[in-house]
């Protein structure tokens, strides 16, 4: 109760509301340009939070997670062109019904069905991970491996690009982190020579190089490309026709998008396709999908944004990201010396639950900035990009030359802007570098203190129960995608 | 769905050596066994201080593991072919050596000159030919950046011919 009482200290400093008021402001803007997300806005802000305390700068990152997964929508009804990737489902039928004139209606299904999946992840995290984080507890070296290993595996089916070509990012983003000194015997790998890599490629320049940088190669590809604007009048609240309709859907669907969210490495771009097919799937009117059903939106939106507190739940109990943005999150925390995981549970309870308060206040925040200036966010999208890019440019350039002041972070991260064009060009998905990147610590470091552990014995592993059922799950992982593309096919048939 | 199916007899049209599938695995796998030859060059931790494995040993095994699935992707793509790309526009290309040519002034020149040229650079490129915009994005819009990073973060950028003056 004392736990649940400390989620109330956010509104109790006005430091703090300044912070979540901006962070949500920041985080639509973000979630509403096209390219932009929470992922790469997170990295941006990141050098900033350094000028705040812990409890803040992460509160700040959460806000803007919270409300960038939000403002994709806005772009997805209006222009049919996702914010967000977590966004690409609803402009299935948001798109569809704002052209049927029910802009203001799409929208106001979207905001609301987001506001509720998102509070509903928060329930689940603030009951979930402590639980999750008990568990922990019994987490030895090996037990640690096998999770990360299971977190790879996962990237197999996160649903952007083939599964292998995910597994081989993700095992490009661990071999980054193998670069500079090893932690265990201090001898140089992969630095040539290069004395700023002995301390190795740092977590802000790959995520800008990745996410910003290839971004705007992608724009210079597409400058000649006109949008359909739609225009908004007002946002509607969804009428009592429209809630008899979706309630289930909603319900439903912050059910899998928090379940999606809580497995590592997924994120909301997999909860929501999966929280559309199932809200098509359960639908008495599945003809209407892809045609403006007001279902479809409130089965992708409540997903997606259900997806944010269940990501949370693995990264703040285990420290193992739950998608992009957390792995941003579990940065900025590492950055500002807070250490993820049962301890943080047992020592910061005050830090833990004014994290989940100010999601909780996010969610809220963003309910109401969309349900009144959503006109103007959609106005944003009207920036031209020769415009836009340039300035992205500037503050990308100095915020990853700020964390280490050092010149050469910036040429990495042009070196990964251009290397992600090409990745995200030839189909391997950009965003299982970025978990590999974060978790290859990890999985090294347990897989060498295991074997320590176990003299050099590999098959010590498999005698450990928890290790096992995550090797287990890990296989299921893999072979998940070899099963569903069997099922699509014999549907097809 | 038929430009798909398109693009793609378009791309199994195409000598093996010219296919996307071909080039890209060719790439991957080289610049990965590169990278293995480089691993027989780290130090060995001798036996009696050495506990695990060698410190070469996991970069090898990623290593290996990043050439087996890419020889797989490969097999699988020689029975569904990539889809064909479309060229890339002038656009880019301007935009990619801006990159390059970013990286040798600000290396030789100045930090501020380089981010200010390739803003009015690729913004010009893009299509912005209004000079108070090319301002903006290359003179004015830098600067701000420049005084909030340097007065909210104390940052100090490195020295060049404008950030010499600027702190002088």
């Amino acid at each position: 109760m004392d736990n649940l009482l400390l989620m109330l200290a956010p509104l109790f400093s006005s430091k703090l509301l300044l912070v979540l008021f901006f962070g949500t402001l920041f985080g639509l803007i973000l979630g509403v340009l096209p390219g932009l997300g929470p992922t790469t806005g997170g990295a941006l802000i990141l050098p900033f939070t350094m000028t705040l305390d812990p409890l803040s700068a992460i509160v700040l990152l959460t806000s803007i997670y919270c409300a960038g997964t939000y403002g994709g929508a806005i772009t997805a009804v209006l222009i049919n062109t996702p914010g967000t990737p977590a966004a690409a489902a609803t402009c299935l039928d948001g798109y569809p019904l704002a052209q049927k004139g029910e802009a203001g209606r799409a929208l106001g299904m979207a905001t609301v069905s987001s506001t509720v999946g998102g509070i509903f992840s928060v329930v689940i995290l603030v009951f979930f991970a402590p639980i999750l984080a008990q568990l922990a507890y019994e987490f030895g070296q090996p037990e640690y491996f096998a999770l990360a290993i299971f977190g790879l595996t996962m990237l197999a089916s996160i649903g952007e690009g083939s599964p292998i070509k995910n597994l081989i990012a993700g095992a490009f983003g661990i071999l980054i982190s193998t670069v500079g000194k090893d932690f265990m015997t201090s001898i140089d790998r992969f630095t040539f020579g290069i004395n700023e890599l002995t301390e190795g490629i740092g977590f802000i320049p790959v995520v800008v190089g990745l996410f910003a940088m290839s971004e705007m190669l992608t724009q210079s590809t597409l400058i000649n490309q006109v949008f359909n604007r739609i225009a908004l009048k007002a946002i509607k609240l969804p009428s009592k026709d429209d809630y008899k309709k979706t309630w289930k859907t909603i319900l439903r669907s912050s059910g899998i998008g928090s379940f999606i969210g809580v497995l590592p490495a997924e994120g909301g771009t997999v909860a929501s396709l999966i929280g559309y097919s199932e809200a098509k799937r359960f639908s008495k009117n599945p003809d209407e999908f892809g045609k403006g059903s007001i279902e479809g939106i409130a089965g992708a939106e409540a997903a997606n944004n259900a997806a944010t507190g269940g990501a949370m739940v693995p990264t703040l109990a285990l420290g193992i990201p739950g998608s992009a943005t957390t792995a941003v999150i579990l940065t900025g925390l590492i950055i500002h010396g807070v250490r993820p995981g049962p301890d943080l549970f047992r020592e910061q309870p005050d830090f833990l639950y004014g994290i989940f308060g100010a999601m909780l206040i996010a969610n809220i925040l963003f309910f109401i900035f969309g349900f009144f200036g959503a006109k103007i966010f959609a106005r944003i999208t009207l920036v031209p990009n020769k415009i836009l890019w340039p300035m992205i440019f500037a503050v990308s350039v100095c915020g990853t030359y700020s964390l280490n002041q050092s010149i050469i972070d910036v040429w990495i991260m042009l070196f990964f802007g251009v290397l992600g064009f090409f990745m995200r060009r030839y189909g391997f998905s950009v965003v299982p570098v970025i978990i590999g990147l974060i978790l290859g610590e990890l999985v090294e470091g347990t897989l060498r203190q295991s074997l320590v552990i176990f003299d050099g014995n590999w098959l010590m592993f498999f005698t450990r129960p928890i290790a096992l059922t995550f090797f287990i799950l890990s296989l299921i992982a893999l072979a998940f995608p070899l099963i569903r593309s069997r099922k699509i096919k014999k549907n097809n048939d | 769905m038929k430009n798909v199916q398109k693009q793609k007899r378009a791309n199994k049209s195409l000598p093996f050596f010219f296919r996307d599938e071909f080039r890209v695995s060719l790439l991957i796998i080289l610049t990965s066994v590169a990278l293995l030859i480089t691993t027989f060059t780290f130090d060995i931790v001798p036996p009696i201080l050495n506990r695990g494995i060698q410190p070469a040993t996991f970069p090898k095994a990623l290593l290996v593991l990043i050439i087996v699935m890419t020889l797989l992707i490969y097999y699988l793509a020689t029975k569904n072919p990539w889809k064909v790309e479309k060229k890339l526009p002038r656009s880019f290309f301007l935009t990619l050596s801006s990159f390059v040519v970013f990286v040798v002034v600000s290396k030789t020149l100045d930090f501020f000159l380089a981010i200010s040229a390739l803003s009015i650079f690729v913004s010009y490129c893009w299509g912005e030919k209004r000079i108070f915009y090319l301002l903006l994005v290359g003179i004015i819009f830098p600067i701000i950046v420049f005084i909030f990073f340097e007065t909210i973060l104390g940052l100090r950028f490195p020295p060049g011919i404008i950030t010499n003056i600027y702190y002088s």
